[in-house]
């Protein structure tokens, strides 16, 4: 049995000195059989096993997670949620997304503190404002939300920002997408895996999977992890940075390159930021954390690898393009560091459906702003596995494209990574 | 001067003086002071409020470990927040306040959350604010709790305006990088030397000697006292030519090949500093070991001290911290600590044993008494038969773990050492790198000296020790027994974050089971401070809670920097003007003497339009455009990429990248072209001159110049490394000026005399060397206006003398501006404008460009897939707005309907879009979806909700047979 949160049940809890709390999820002993298996404790594998249970029914699910759920990507990310995506697919899918977060506290009865602060996207160019206007546009006959805003619009929006016609990158406008914002990464896992696990699915820690099984017809027939055999008809691979590892034990290949991505939080500073502000051109997305910490995320670095480390110099390149975007950072102070494996596909749109394996599918190729798309993600993957055919918002992103040329090329949407 | 000082003793000079504010109020210390111990000297006892509870903290350590002493200094732009009192030394009239505490650190409102913290333990927001029923409020946590949060939660105030201080990068590549000035650092150096080595030191503190700066009781050393060792030891170091030893200056990050990142800071002053990127065969890292604090109920209260910040208080600062003293340690080493409290007269008014525990403090704002507890045979402690002591200090050492973090974060692995009582490095660093002294486990004087040296092998013999050997023997985990839940709430193991043993516990009841998990549900660990002081505390409960050995729990992650760098120093040089250097063109000042307004393009500016006085955008941009098709206009090109490409493939190669044939280029000619990605996208277009059989000079666009050189390297060097082909980049070597309209030739002619310019010596899409205005040039005649036109280039120090000339005969300058009017009337594409990554040749309606006949080449493949093939996609059209009068927005949508309703299908959008003076009307190119079947249709262009009528046609609007080009 599992609690159910609500500031009463603080209240009430506290009175009892907070004796009564009860584990947020079981710890089970793998099974021996399940009718689904996931691989990848990250939020877009907890997320699949959440829909799959709740919306289809599926609930004898197993999520194999070689280290601690979130312990990827999902947990270190830099949290920024927009659906402002340029093409009409992107947008339907990022965009179900945004509509899920909106409820996602209440659904998963867990704050996940989805914050709608507001995501600016600065224009500096002539390039930039063309960009940016039709984008906005696009959204808006999509019926995303997005409006331009001007210089003084900006500095409105954002006292922070230099709008001086005479700094380096002069800004000209940005686009605004007020329902974007932050969320609470860790909340997210947590809250999926908590309600995933209240419907009966089976979260298993510890456990890499080290080889998948197909039987006699080629189909998927399970995996081999470092916890024993787990049996299952049907499977997912949900790895973000490890995709290709994994594709490549199933014995197919993958379009992607891992590359680590860093990002860093400051010190926590009094609150002066109060909303998302991105930079293509001087490269900068940053946010302030409730807690205080400006956060802040890199370029990838440009060599593939599976080590969740970067190197100093892309962060010494980020510090300089924040101070140059915005001057009073300059003495405050990097706390942490750190990098996750981004798997990052030609077009920077992800995969998500089926695999050259029978009973075998995938979803990835999330690369530097799969966050947002976490609830999105596994409820097209829940609909795709248990349906055995994509859903409308899904189908467009089919491995298949790579060899029929129909890309989804949001490198535009995707300039700074995010 | 008042206060806690001691008449005698000390590493500081009385002799000189120093003024500090603290939160407003005078004080003084001494040079040698750091702000933390001229606070106590000054008997300040609450330094900060915490977090999230706003408890009052004082003074924990006087050490880089500190998690309480978290400052504001200075104000406006020299401000700087959350710096450590312990780290900075005290300069003259430094202003400092505490980070949290309104209205003062002492009378502090926050401090109501501490009234009933339980509510409050690890993890509440996830837990509250969930729903949007709060009645009124609609979407409440948006709205009202995160606001609220938000205003209550941070620390420093960020500075205002730009950093007056400038910070340096450095670089250097030495044979052995030592971090860590302490006894194993120090033999380490100085055996590296020995051997001849090229040596690096880098030492946190603004004095070498670690350890023994503030300490007793250790051996002599080469027959001298430990620290005057360790001060001849850097003396003969720094001295050495072949060493580079720095003082506050701290290795904070190690990254592969063994790079090590050390910040440096001046040691007489608080700010600027310069980062040095350290290359090294071999790094010792002797970076020491951090004191733990006992976990014991009341153990944030002002008074409780780590027993080295006694000890380095009396030995070191000359303050003498409290009168009367109780001693909590878990391990053996307690003589120093007792000789330190005796000199300073501090009455040790009791030491708790072995089978006793500290069970709670009293006194508000400083330490009054101290409740100790003998154990029952169940080793909780017996809360019947405890006894209060008064005591104003209490000073307490859960043992010494080593200092791992620059191990870590390089890759290497822990282990629980149970004969050390510690987490001790477990291998998997890189090779070359070693851990030596108390950060290798060897905690004596005579071990880490050893240690050192030995790290280093061969040489003399290292330095000899005499006398006794002090180290804590037999330390156990840093956790007091505790008997009640309440008692685990006031048990703090975060002092930064108010982390209690009670949080750990909730934790773990809550199935955070993983340490990683335990740490981001409590947040342990996760203050500036980097959990120093709460790591292994944090472990050990976690283990307690959850009935299992510390070893297999084992410690969080650590991730660089190991300590604060601020984001200026990262940074470096490349601020302000160098952040993103401007290039400009060797015609700069005069475009600026013309009025020209610029635009950013790539790093570079070019002049838009040339404003007249008085004159706006629009009639100067019509002015120049009708000079071209009328006269003879001048446009400076300079910025153009330009790449030599020579060798006996250089043909083969631009075959390969080019979608057209350039084999069959003749020397002398020349010929545009587009390259695609390997997805069958355009990526970048310009114009390719053939200078000789193996010699090519390839024109790309300005802002794409340096991504088309990678490409192309990236392609040659991986790809075809059998291809004889060398690229190089020349957009620096040639400054251009195209001269273009009726009159181009004439205009030519006179700065050309001897040049035969007919149609037939200098046919269109040739390049001839010629003598032009006095200069060696090279010019192109070519055109992106529709009209005849010629590109002169000569070598960039020219550049101002040919647009002189130019314009002295009788050239109108115009801007991009016009320089887009003019190719958009001919139809002629601009990469980033009609291209965005998923447009094609044959989309841009440039079919004749891919050539049938040659071999592969980059893109090919991909042309031929069902997707760029199939019907549907989008297709480079001119568009006529209906009311002629109207200029579309560039990127406004296509759709069918005045009247959208989303989601609306979008037939493409507005890529350029202009006011032609030629034409008399607004026009625009676009691309639509089956463009080329749609000419003649009725089409609306939507952009922030207002529609305009356009008519699709044909995109060449001007000249569509090229008359004008042999005119
Ligand atoms: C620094 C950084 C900043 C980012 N910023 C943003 C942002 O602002 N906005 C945004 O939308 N996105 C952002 N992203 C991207 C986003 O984090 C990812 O796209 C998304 O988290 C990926 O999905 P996931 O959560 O399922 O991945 P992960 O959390 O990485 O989950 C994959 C899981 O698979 C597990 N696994 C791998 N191999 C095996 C195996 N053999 N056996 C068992 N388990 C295995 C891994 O341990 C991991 O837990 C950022 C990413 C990084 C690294």
């Amino acid at each position: 049995m599992q609690d159910r949160f609500s500031a009463g049940r603080i209240l009430r809890e506290a009175l009892g000195g907070n004796a009564g709390w009860r584990p947020w999820r079981r710890n089970p002993e793998p099974k021996p059989r399940y009718d689904v298996i996931i691989v990848g404790g990250g939020g877009h594998g907890l997320a699949t096993a959440y829909y799959l249970a709740k919306l289809h029914g599926i609930a004898n699910v197993a999520v194999i997670e070689k280290g601690w759920i979130g312990g990827g990507n999902a947990g270190r990310n830099t949290t920024i949620v927009r659906s402002n995506y340029l093409w009409d697919e992107s947008a339907a899918i990022y965009e179900h997304g945004l509509k899920l977060w909106e409820g996602l506290s209440a659904d998963l009865n867990i704050n996940v503190m989805f914050s709608q602060r507001g995501v600016l996207n600065l224009a500096h160019t002539l390039h930039d404002v063309r960009e940016g206007m039709r984008r906005v546009n696009a959204n808006q006959l999509n019926g995303v939300d997005a409006e331009w805003l001007d210089a003084p619009g900006v500095k409105a929006f954002c006292p922070l920002i230099d709008i001086s016609a005479d700094a380096r990158w002069p800004v000209l406008g940005a686009t605004l997408q007020r329902r974007g914002g932050t969320a609470r990464h860790d909340a997210v896992v947590w809250g999926y895996a908590r309600a995933a696990d209240r419907l009966g699915v089976d979260i298993i820690e510890n456990a890499e999977v080290t080889a998948i099984l197909r039987d006699g017809q080629g189909r998927f027939d399970g995996v081999e992890t470092t916890r024993g055999t787990i049996k299952a008809r049907t499977g997912a691979l949900v790895a973000a940075g490890h995709s290709s590892i994994l594709a490549a034990m199933a014995g197919f290949r993958l379009p992607i390159e891992s590359h680590p991505l860093q990002a860093l939080v400051s010190e926590p500073l009094k609150r002066l930021l109060d909303c998302v502000v991105m930079s293509n051109q001087v490269h900068v997305y940053v946010s302030q954390s409730d807690k205080g910490e400006l956060v802040m995320g890199a370029g990838i670095d440009a060599y593939t690898s599976y080590t969740q480390r970067g190197a100093l110099h892309v962060i010494e390149d980020q510090m300089a393009a924040a101070c140059a975007l915005f001057p009073m950072f300059s003495r405050v102070r990097v706390m942490r560091t750190w990098a996750g494996i981004v798997d990052v596909c030609p077009d920077a749109s992800p995969i998500i459906g089926a695999t050259p394996v029978p009973g075998l599918y995938i979803n990835c190729g999330w690369g530097t702003g799969g966050f947002k798309a976490t609830p999105s993600s596994g409820w097209t993957l829940a609909h795709t596995i248990a349906t055995g055919a994509p859903h409308p918002l899904n189908a467009p992103f089919a491995l298949k494209r790579f060899e029929t040329g129909a890309l989804i090329d949001e490198h535009g949407a995707a300039a700074v990574a995010h | 001067m008042t206060g806690s000082r001691l008449p005698a003793g000390g590493l500081i000079d009385r002799t000189k003086p120093i003024s500090f504010t603290f939160e407003g109020r005078a004080l003084t210390g001494y040079a040698g002071d750091s702000v933390a111990s001229a606070l106590l000297a000054n008997d300040v006892r609450i330094v900060g409020r915490s977090f999230k509870r706003h408890r009052p903290r004082g003074l924990l350590s006087l050490g880089m470990e500190e998690p309480n002493a978290i400052l504001n200094v200075g104000t406006g732009a020299h401000a700087a927040p959350n710096r450590f009192a312990t780290e900075l030394p005290l300069a003259q009239g430094l202003a400092v306040s505490p980070t949290r505490g309104w209205p003062s650190s002492r009378f502090d409102l926050g401090g109501v959350l501490d009234l009933w913290p339980t509510p409050l333990a690890a993890g509440f927001y996830y837990k509250t604010f969930i729903g949007p029923r709060l009645p009124g409020v609609r979407d409440a946590w948006n709205r009202l709790w995160e606001p609220l949060l938000r205003s209550l939660a941070g620390q420093g105030r960020a500075p205002e305006g730009v950093d007056p201080d400038a910070y340096d990068h450095a670089h250097i590549e030495v044979d052995v990088a030592v971090v860590g000035a302490g006894l194993a650092g120090l033999a380490a150096a100085e055996a590296a030397l020995g051997r001849g080595a090229r040596v690096a030191l880098f030492e946190r503190d603004i004095r070498p000697g670690g350890r023994a700066l503030g300490r007793d009781g250790d051996p002599r050393i080469d027959d001298a006292a430990p620290l005057a060792w360790a001060e001849g030891a850097w003396a003969r170091i720094a001295d050495n030519p072949r060493a580079t030893a720095k003082l506050r200056t701290t290795a904070f990050g190690l990254y592969d090949g063994r790079q090590l990142a050390v910040y440096e800071l001046p040691v007489d002053g608080p700010y600027a500093g310069r980062i040095w990127h350290v290359r090294a065969k071999e790094i010792v890292i002797a970076a020491g070991a951090l004191e733990r604090p006992m976990t014991f109920p009341g153990n944030d209260r002002p008074g409780v001290m780590l027993a080295s910040a006694v000890e380095a208080a009396i030995r070191r600062y000359g303050v003498r911290p409290g009168g009367q003293a109780v001693v909590f340690l878990n391990h053996g080493d307690g003589a120093g600590l007792r000789q330190a409290l005796n000199a300073a007269d501090i009455e040790i008014v009791a030491e708790v044993g072995p089978d006793e525990t500290v069970t709670g403090t009293q006194g508000f704002g400083r330490l009054q008494s101290v409740d100790i507890a003998p154990l029952g045979p169940d080793g909780l402690p017996r809360m019947d038969a405890r006894r209060r002591v008064p005591a104003d200090l209490l000073a307490t050492s859960g043992g010494w773990s080593p200092a791992l973090a620059l191990h870590l974060i390089q890759g290497g692995r822990q282990a629980w050492s149970e004969a050390d009582g510690c987490f001790i490095a477990a291998g998997g660093g890189q090779d070359g790198v070693r851990l030596a002294g108390a950060a290798n486990a060897r905690f004596s004087a005579a071990a880490a000296l050893a240690d050192g040296h030995g790290s280093t092998a061969g040489g003399a013999p290292g330095p000899k020790t005499t006398g006794g050997d002090a180290a804590p023997s037999g330390q156990g985990l840093p956790l007091a027994p505790i008997a009640a839940e309440r008692l685990k709430r006031q048990a703090f193991i975060d002092f930064q974050h108010d982390v209690t043993v009670a949080d750990i516990g909730l934790a773990a009841r809550e199935g955070f089971h993983a340490i990683e998990h335990a740490k981001r549900y409590t947040t342990a660990g996760m203050g500036t401070d980097q959990g120093r002081t709460a790591q292994l505390a944090t472990a050990a409960a976690l283990a307690a809670a959850t009935g299992r050995e510390i070893g297999d729990i084992g410690l969080s992650g650590l991730r660089p920097p190991v300590t604060p760098v601020p984001f200026g120093a990262l940074g470096g040089w490349r601020r302000g003007a160098l952040f993103a250097p401007v290039r400009q063109t060797p015609m700069h000042r005069r475009h600026e003497a013309l009025g020209a307004v610029f635009e950013d393009v790539g790093d570079w500016k070019r002049a838009r339009y040339y404003a007249a006085p008085g004159e706006a955008m629009a009639p100067a941009v019509a002015r120049e455009c009708r000079a071209v098709r009328t006269a003879v206009g001048a446009l400076d090109v300079s910025t153009l990429g330009k790449i030599a490409v020579a060798g006996p493939d250089a043909a083969a190669f631009l075959n390969r990248v080019y979608t057209n044939r350039m084999d069959t280029l003749a020397v002398g000619a020349c010929r545009y072209g587009v390259m695609l990605k390997d997805d069958g996208m355009v990526f970048d277009d310009g114009v390719v001159a053939r200078l000789g059989p193996n010699r090519f000079h390839v024109t790309t666009t300005s802002g794409g110049a340096a991504a088309v050189l990678n490409w192309l390297e990236d392609w040659r060097q991986t790809e075809w490394p059998d291809l004889k082909v060398w690229l190089a980049s020349v957009t620096e070597q040639w400054a251009g000026v195209a001269v273009a309209g009726p009159n181009a030739a004439r205009t030519l002619a006179a700065l050309a005399p001897e040049l035969d310019l007919s149609d037939t010596a200098f046919p269109h899409l040739t390049w001839r060397d010629a003598t032009a205005a006095g200069l060696s040039a090279r010019i192109f005649r070519v055109s992106f206006s529709g009209e005849r036109g010629y590109e002169i280039n000569v070598p960039w120090r020219h550049g101002e003398a040919l647009w002189d000339a130019v314009l002295a005969a009788g050239a109108i300058p115009y801007g991009t501006e016009a320089m887009h009017v003019l190719r958009a009337e001919k139809g002629f594409i601009v990469v980033g404008h009609e291209t965005d990554g998923t447009v094609t040749p044959v989309d841009l309606g440039l079919s004749w460009l891919i050539s049938a006949k040659k071999g592969d080449f980059i893109g090919k493949r991909a042309l031929a897939r069902p997707a760029l093939t199939a019907p549907g996609r989008k297709q480079l059209v001119g568009l006529e707005p209906e009311d002629a009068s109207v200029v579309l927005d560039e990127g406004a949508q296509i759709i069918a309907t005045a009247t959208p309703r989303p989601p609306e299908p979008m037939l493409g959008h507005v890529a350029s879009s202009y006011w032609s003076s030629a034409l008399n009307r607004g026009f625009a190119l676009a691309l639509v979806k089956d463009g080329r079947a749609r000419h003649g249709e009725r089409l609306f262009a939507w952009s922030l909700g207002v529609a305009h009528a356009v008519r699709v046609r044909d995109p060449v609007f001007y000249d569509p047979k090229g008359a004008r080009l042999h005119a």
